[in-house]
């Protein structure tokens, strides 16, 4: 093979803003305090049995500001718009026309919120003795309302969000639960590094208070039932509590950032995912590791920032991974956050972000020994997303030097 | 020799492979027999009963049957058809060792009502919540559901058959799907980090809701009788898509790989852009120019200007609003020539395959290149006055075509073009 023509990793690629919307909070100051205080936004009654963390209530009108915009949405969608809208004020692009017309977009999502009643309805009138040939679909045209489905559609996250805020660049979705995320933060790096792209918006939203979620996941038992606890402490009570957040970032080629005297939160160094087969105990492990040798190497102090979902056997095949780089502190977004799916990873980038730029690893919160104390300012830190079920990825956050 | 380099000194990425399925048929002989004969492969849905829909019609694929049956399996099925034809073609690695990543353009995975009704039924006679669903979904009774109704799922299925390396990318750019996922193997091999790239995108979504919620969208055709007759891009009397199923597949390498490997090179995927419209979710910008500058972009990517274009692949929906506004861009950015250029729509036979539809219409392009024969827009009866494009009418054209521009617009303000071509530039 003859020399490539663009050098991937050549060009430096800067975190310039980042929007999270979380059970914790709005901002980066309020999701900073509650990690600092330990503060953890659970809900154990309201969906019973299953466990959640909802969101903290917003005024979505601060960054959806027409009313018909947010009825087009259904929660999920209007929690992404919202973060999104927060990590473009928080790089200073917010209504910057040159460069949001030709930013590039690439959104995490799932989708498919459903209308519970509708459902329901169909459901009970069947069970009941409604037989008749047509009886589905004469329900579905007269109870769906029309715009429903664009509330459901993946990529109309990413179409609002251009809606709301005017990006005009380039628009890709992503779909595949947690890895997901890390594929997006990957092309995204990948394209900026390359030079193909200068800018780009990238992350995720998830609306963790779904009913019809919890029955998918109910049909592999993945849902955490009637106690919270720490992610690592939940062995014997393995699932994840689904979480509702929107966590979005700013990325940008360190020239595009100076050229506007940007200021970095860190540089994103690198991101590498892969699909481990899971056949065998240790497969996924296996390819953490793997993933692990990837990431360049650098002195300094590091931390891990995992986005462990409680669910078995990945957690304890990811705690396995964890404990061969016991120099490097572990924190877990999952025992924080809950599970944000595909959000887990650009929420775990984000804060690793944000632990570097205020120079302090937030504190653990874990009576197991797996999250430990850490002091100093962390100088590189990896965040590690294994999916519940499929997918692994792994990026490195640095300070900027 | 052509240089391996294109003129903005990227690796050139060829096509060496490629597997498609559509309601036509299985493989690209069957498909591109009937295509230039002018056939249809729209009929009256039999799937499910179709009593109180609006459209009765689609495009299945119902010769490819799964079980237990659900619109993501079929997806899945497909997928694994059109790849398994893409790389017998290319004879690319080893079997179940493909040396490149894959993109995956899928419809969005949910639930279907198969199994929530199957639920429903687990629960018994009594008013229905969502709580009692919960209740009966644990156990293990279910865990198939759980792993058919990720999202990631089928392209998990197809990096294991496969063997394709790194973590295989699903996405959805609505129905430029298609395209995006040949951008993004096309971007993969520009930038050095692969050799070859697996490319597929697969629709099976068929199903009585999905026709549903394009039905209050006032999307679809509802020229129901004859079904064959429904879908009419570029006429006076169209009046919405029609819904297909199909799949396609395409092994994209670097031409230098290609070559040094010995391998038959069946196109050029010479340019791709992408432009986002941020005008509403479902309805394009009336001054088109998030769409005009998609294709300045694409032409600009291939290095190429408008009189190198001498066949347009159009979306051609045969909805009303699309067709025209297919027109009126193409014009802002050819001129004239928009007028000349001989342009078809595949839709009209195989209907919208949606999330499959931007990798099938390429094919189709790259067949056209093969063949030199640009197939058919059918039931071109009856011709909008004001969409003044040369359309292919009713019958296959002989031509001389050397580089194709293919086109994908999507809901949520998703545009994406490819320009194809024989030969690198």
């Amino acid at each position: 093979m003859t020399e490539i023509a663009s050098k991937p990793g050549q060009t430096e690629v800067w975190i310039t803003g980042i929007g999270l919307a979380t059970s914790l909070g709005e901002g980066l100051d309020a999701n900073w305090a509650a990690l600092q205080d330990k503060r953890i936004n659970v809900d154990e009654k309201g969906f019973a049995p299953c466990v959640v963390h909802p969101l903290m209530p917003v005024t979505f009108d601060s960054q959806i500001p027409k009313k018909g915009d947010q009825r087009q949405m259904e929660a999920w969608q209007r929690i992404g718009t919202y973060a999104a809208g927060l990590a473009l004020d928080s790089a200073g692009i917010k209504g910057n026309k040159d460069i949001l017309s030709k930013i590039d977009m690439v959104v995490a999502a799932g989708g498919g919120e459903r209308d519970l009643n509708v459902d329901s309805g169909v459901l009970t009138a069947e069970v009941k003795g409604a037989n008749a040939p047509g009886f589905l679909n004469e329900r579905l045209m007269s109870d769906l309302r029309p715009t429903l489905f664009l509330a459901q559609l993946s990529n109309l996250l990413a179409g609002n969000i251009a809606i709301v805020h005017g990006l005009g660049g380039t628009s890709r979705t992503f779909m595949g639960e947690e890895v997901a995320g890390a594929d997006a933060a990957r092309i995204a790096l990948a394209r900026i590094a390359s030079g193909e792209s200068d800018i780009a918006l990238i992350g995720g939203s998830h609306n963790g208070e779904r009913k019809d979620l919890m029955v998918l996941y109910e049909f592999g038992d993945f849902n955490l039932k009637d106690k919270f606890a720490p992610v690592w402490a939940r062995k014997d009570h393995a699932g994840f509590a689904l979480g509702s957040a929107g966590a979005f970032l700013v990325l940008e080629s360190r020239a595009h950032a100076e050229a506007r005297g940007a200021k970095p939160f860190a540089k994103l160094s690198s991101v590498v995912a892969d699909l481990a087969r899971r056949k065998q105990p240790g497969d996924m492990a296996a390819t953490l590791e793997k993933l692990w040798e990837k990431l360049p190497r650098r002195e300094g102090k590091g931390a891990i920032i995992s986005g462990a979902t409680g669910a078995e056997p990945a957690t304890s095949e990811e705690r396995d991974f964890l404990k061969g780089h016991a120099d490097f502190p572990v924190r877990s977004t999952g025992t924080m956050f809950g599970h944000t799916m595909e959000t887990q990873f650009p929420l775990g980038i984000a804060l690793a972000a944000l632990s570097i730029s205020r120079g302090a690893l937030f504190p653990p919160n874990d009576s197991t020994g797996t999250e430990i104390e850490m002091q100093g300012a962390p100088t590189q830190i990896v965040v590690v997303g294994a999916g519940h079920w499929r997918g692994e990825g792994m990026a490195l956050v640095e300070a900027v030097s | 020799m052509t240089a391996p380099r294109d003129k903005l000194g990227r690796p050139v990425v060829v096509v060496t492979g490629m597997g498609i399925m559509t309601s036509l048929g299985t493989g690209k002989a069957d498909n591109w027999s009937k295509l230039v004969a002018g056939e249809s492969g729209i009929r009256t849905i039999t799937r499910f009963p179709v009593d109180g829909l609006k459209t009765t019609m689609a495009g299945t694929v119902d010769f490819v049957s799964v079980d237990p049956f659900s619109s993501t399996a079929l997806s899945e099925r497909m997928a694994e058809l059109v790849t398994q034809e893409a790389l017998e073609q290319a004879g690319i690695g080893a079997k179940a060792d493909f040396p490149g990543p894959l993109f995956l353009a899928v419809a969005p995975v949910e639930v279907e009502w198969p199994q929530r009704r199957e639920l429903g039924r687990a629960v018994g006679a009594q008013d229905i919540t969502y709580d009692d669903l919960l209740r009966i979904s644990g156990g293990g009774k279910y865990t198939a559901y759980h792993h058919r109704f990720m999202f990631g799922s089928v392209a998990a299925h197809l990096a294991e058959t496969f063997g394709t390396k790194g973590s295989p990318i699903s996405l959805s750019t609505a129905c430029a799907s298609g395209a995006t996922s040949i951008q993004l193997g096309v971007e993969a091999i520009r930038r050095g980090e692969t050799d070859a790239a697996l490319c597929v995108a697969t629709d099976g979504t068929v199903n009585p809701e999905a026709l549903v919620r394009f039905s209050l969208l006032s999307a679809l055709s509802t020229q129901n009788d004859p079904p064959q007759a429904a879908s009419r891009p570029f006429s006076k009397n169209r009046d919405g898509f029609v819904m297909a199923e199909g799949a396609g597949a395409l092994v994209l390498e670097s031409y230098e790989a290609a070559i040094a490997r010995g391998a038959k090179i069946l196109g050029v995927i010479a340019g791709c852009g992408e432009l986002t419209d941020s005008f509403h979710r479902t309805r394009s910008s009336p001054d088109g120019k998030p769409i005009i500058g998609c294709m300045n972009k694409t032409l600009a990517d291939a290095g190429m200007t408008p009189d190198q274009i001498d066949h347009i692949n159009a979306h051609g929906t045969a909805t009303p609003e699309n067709d025209k506004m297919e027109f009126n861009t193409t014009s802002a950015v050819f001129g004239d020539l928009a007028q000349k250029i001989p342009v078809t729509s595949n839709k009209s036979m195989v209907g919208h395959t949606i999330s499959a539809a931007g990798a099938v219409e390429a094919i189709f392009s790259l067949l056209t290149l093969e063949h030199q024969r640009i197939p058919p827009t059918i039931n071109y009866d009856n011709p909008d006055p004001t969409i003044l494009f040369d359309v292919v009418g009713n019958k296959a054209r002989d031509a001389r075509v050397t580089a194709v521009m293919s086109n994908s617009f999507g809901f949520g303000g998703q545009n994406a073009s490819l320009i194809l071509t024989r030969e690198p530039a």
